[in-house]
């Protein structure tokens, strides 16, 4: 008996390669709280939005640092969790760089440089994130765990959420992870 | 097809993403059809400018550059 198998048509039209992004979603994990890390964060989610992708960004560890207000200098409900927000002061304004940090004289630097050539700061970049729409989740169990209260942190946040949440989020978008 | 300018974006001086940004922004603005031209200072720009236009939908009718400004003449999808 022979089986009669169908030609498999494997063949996309060029065109619609060209003219669809295969994904239309953008995840991105923001882990890092550096300055050096947290400015591509944002350059891709506010991209991302401005292509017309759903972005998220999903907020853990260090990277929950750059959404406590600037004005907020100690975080936290016991001694270490507070030692953690007095060693590595948090909020968009503070943050250090991943390298030639130089105590602060780095970052101050990197700053200068951007606005001499126009780069929008990280901080800038967030706001026009929020009023494009991303969404900015944090993670409940990192706030728990470093003792961030909502209070602490900026307005425009969505509900804190967790690992499968985010999972489920990215399975049929771009996940990047910085 | 008119070929009449609804807006014009000036992103001169301006880095990236914001050329892109303001361009996702600025196109809101003007109706299905219509064209909006962006001039632009960022090299990079005329790779964003392809890019986000094939991503988006929005026609790339014209571009090029003069002086070191970067022309782009788009219709919204």
């Amino acid at each position: 008996m022979t089986v009669a198998v169908e030609e498999a048509t494997l063949e996309v039209p060029a065109h619609e390669h060209d003219e669809h992004p295969r994904h239309k979603k953008l995840v991105i994990i923001a882990w890092s709280g550096e300055l050096d890390k947290v400015w591509p964060q944002m350059i891709l989610a506010t991209t991302g939005a401005a292509m017309g992708m759903e972005t998220t960004i999903f907020f853990t560890f260090w990277g929950l640092f750059s959404l406590v207000k600037n004005e907020k200098h100690i975080t936290g409900d016991n001694w270490m969790q507070k030692m953690v927000a007095m060693m590595d002061r948090p909020g968009m304004e503070h943050l250090k760089l991943g390298k030639m940090n130089f105590v602060g004289a780095g970052p101050a630097m990197m700053k200068k440089l951007a606005k001499e050539h126009n780069v929008a700061s990280p901080g800038e970049l967030l706001q026009m994130a929020v009023d494009m729409g991303v969404k900015l989740v944090p993670c409940q169990m990192t706030m728990d765990l470093l003792g961030l209260k909502r209070e602490d942190m900026i307005e425009g946040l969505g509900e804190p959420a967790g690992a499968t949440a985010m999972l489920m989020e990215s399975q049929d978008a771009i996940t990047l992870f910085i | 097809m008119s070929m009449q300018i609804a807006k014009t974006l000036d992103l001169k001086g301006l880095s990236c993403p914001l050329p892109i940004v303001k361009t996702a922004q600025g196109i809101k603005e003007v109706a299905s059809g219509e064209l909006i031209e962006a001039l632009a200072t960022d090299p990079g720009s005329v790779a964003d400018f392809n890019a986000w236009c094939k991503s988006t939908g929005n026609e790339l009718v014209e571009q090029g550059e003069d002086g070191g400004v970067f022309r782009f003449v788009i219709r919204k999808k």
